[in-house]
């Protein structure tokens, strides 16, 4: 199976010896649509025809409103704690050499590894007001389980590693003349590190920050065990397009997701924006 | 990784570098804030998870395990996993290949909307298929009169999972086919090798180590697949319920050592990853793709 016809006219593709093109490509797209595609559009399609009043009661609702703000701002408040934390952790792996860094290393990707309902419940049994962080706590009169405090918990787990994984490279391609010149130059570690090296690192900073948040805002699992769901209180927006589903509810559902996803792409755009920009500036 | 002589510490290594790094005291309070934020965040749900199995006993916890409901979580995982994995692995080759082989317009595009399925929240991932198939849609009647069930069913659980899963592999292979580019291809090709066999005999065995993490990423994330598997499955016990599901149905009927004892299980399965990960990038480091993490 070769693919002749789309170099017809204007040239589709480069000319090239290896076969497999048509077949390969064509299965890669036909798969894609009808996966990823189809259904997506199913869910655009969907909320259009809502109709453009009912689309915006639903999502002007107050309930609605107040699961997007909790999603996005336990979100923000997990991803910013994520970059001071991950950024120091990824700085700790790469510069610093202490026994079982390896294994300090490797467990870093566990938010990845684990899976999310595990992580709920974990999380809900160690800062629930009966356990091992949620007594202590408790007695200093911070209550995490059950509250947004616990979202951002769950949030920050879920998190860390998009942080971690991103800066990591970067500091491993640090040139450590860079550092010695400024040294050298009457620089105090301090200035090397805030005027120097920071705004090296702050685009892969800024993409890891991103992809948190973007990875936050539409996390399940890890939350719905933890939040206690009060509405307007504690319940996310991916919650309350289950309980819209349970309901029959499927415009609720759909209009909630149409705003979801409009936003997430929006974040990935500004993410492939900012990668472009960081590869082109300091790649 | 750099190369393993620089990470030797010698005395003098140490007193050249003494200007580019930070004083003592900075590295001591920087690695204690390190290790009381892993240990916190990291650290403490894992050895929970094993605490609140074994809670009442090892012998409980074998009880827990035997449960007929349970086993039958872990054999839909499975079977979901075994579906879902071996797709979007020949999904991964053959994206890989026509985008790290060939020059074509809109290829940028393309590996754009591969990466899709990670911006959309794992709800959604599985309410575009209750859109598709469920009982309000043009398609889910027809299907019904046809004795077709997807939705609160084994296909609507492997479809979802597909779709949460569908850019692993792919996204691994393709950055470490672009760089191996096509010299070896070509080679073969021109000593007389057909199609199939340089796949074979040449690129599978350049990409293995690659396509075999990209897998396990895959894979780890097929079996602990909540969200997305959640609105797909309608929650039949025993029958719609993949390990995860069953996880959250035991912890809500306040079952703490059945739940826990299904989540170890799970745990487990990620430390094996967690392992498996590591070996590989460690041992085959430069045959992985550059492109760690997500």
């Amino acid at each position: 199976m070769t693919t002749t016809s789309a170099a017809a006219g204007w040239r589709f593709r480069q000319p090239s010896v290896i076969p497999g093109f048509g077949l390969t490509l064509g299965f890669s797209l036909v798969y894609l649509t009808l996966i990823i595609l189809i259904p997506l559009s199913g869910l655009a399609w969907r909320s259009a025809a809502l109709g453009w009043a009912d689309f915006w009661r639903i999502v002007l609702d107050p309930r609605t409103v107040k699961a997007l703000e909790i999603s996005f701002g336990t979100a923000l408040i997990a991803a910013a704690v994520n970059v001071v934390f991950g950024t120091v952790v990824a700085w700790v792996l790469v510069r610093y050499r202490f026994p079982g860094r390896r294994i300090v290393d490797a467990m870093v990707d566990l938010p990845f590894a684990l899976p999310t309902a595990v992580a709920g419940i974990a999380l809900t049994t160690l800062y629930a007001p009966n356990g091992w962080l949620g007594a202590p706590l408790m007695a200093l009169g911070v209550k995490v389980a059950y509250t947004p405090l616990g979202i951002v918990m769950a949030l920050i787990f879920i998190g860390l590693p998009f942080v971690v994984r991103t800066v990591q490279p970067i500091i491993e391609e640090i040139d450590r003349e860079v550092e010695e010149a400024a040294a050298t130059l009457g620089a105090s570690r301090f200035q090397t590190i805030t005027r120097v090296l920071a705004p090296g690192l702050l685009p892969a900073i800024v993409t890891g920050f991103a992809l948190a948040f973007a990875r936050g805002v539409g996390e399940y699992g890890s939350v719905i065990f933890i939040a206690g769901n009060l509405p307007k209180i504690s319940e996310i927006a991916p919650l309350l397009i289950v309980i819209r589903l349970e309901e029959y509810n499927y415009a609720a559902a759909t209009a909630i997701a149409a705003v979801m996803l409009a936003l997430s792409f929006l974040m990935l755009l500004v993410i492939n924006l900012l990668q472009s920009w960081s590869r082109r500036r300091y790649g | 990784m750099a190369d393993p002589a620089i990470e030797i510490d010698d005395p003098e290594h140490d007193v050249q570098s003494a200007a580019i790094t930070e004083s003592r005291a900075a590295r001591g309070v920087l690695m204690a804030i390190v290790f009381a934020f892993l240990g916190i965040f990291l650290v403490l749900p894992l050895i929970i998870v094993f605490q609140q199995a074994l809670a009442k006993g090892i012998g409980a916890y074998f009880t827990a395990l035997g449960d007929g409901d349970t086993r039958a979580a872990i054999r839909l995982t499975l079977i979901v996993a075994a579906i879902a994995v071996p797709l979007n692995v020949v999904f991964g080759l053959a994206a890989a290949w026509a985008i790290a082989k060939f020059e074509f317009k809109g290829k940028a595009f393309l590996t754009t909307l591969i990466d899709l399925p990670f911006s959309v929240s794992p709800v959604i991932s599985g309410l575009v298929y209750v859109l598709l198939f469920g009982a309000q849609s043009a398609l889910g009647p027809w299907l019904k009169a046809h004795g077709v069930e997807i939705l609160f069913a084994v296909p609507g659980i492997v479809l979802a999972t597909i779709f949460v899963t569908f850019p692993f592999v792919a996204r691994e292979l393709i950055p470490l086919m672009q760089e191996q580019g096509t010299g070896d291809e070509e080679a073969a090709l021109s000593l007389g090798a057909s199609g199939w066999q340089t796949f074979w005999y040449v690129t599978l065995p350049n990409i293995k180590w690659g396509l075999l993490y990209g897998v396990l990423l895959c894979n780890a994330r097929a079996m602990g697949e909540f969200g997305a598997v959640s609105v797909v499955s309608g929650h039949i016990r025993g029958q719609t319920n993949t390990m995860p599901l069953h996880v959250e149905i035991l912890y809500n009927e306040y079952n703490a050592v059945g739940a826990f004892a299904v989540a170890s299980l799970l745990a487990g399965l990620a430390l094996v990853t967690l392992v498996l990960k590591t070996v590989l990038e460690m041992r085959y480091g430069a045959e992985i793709a550059a492109a760690r993490g997500h």
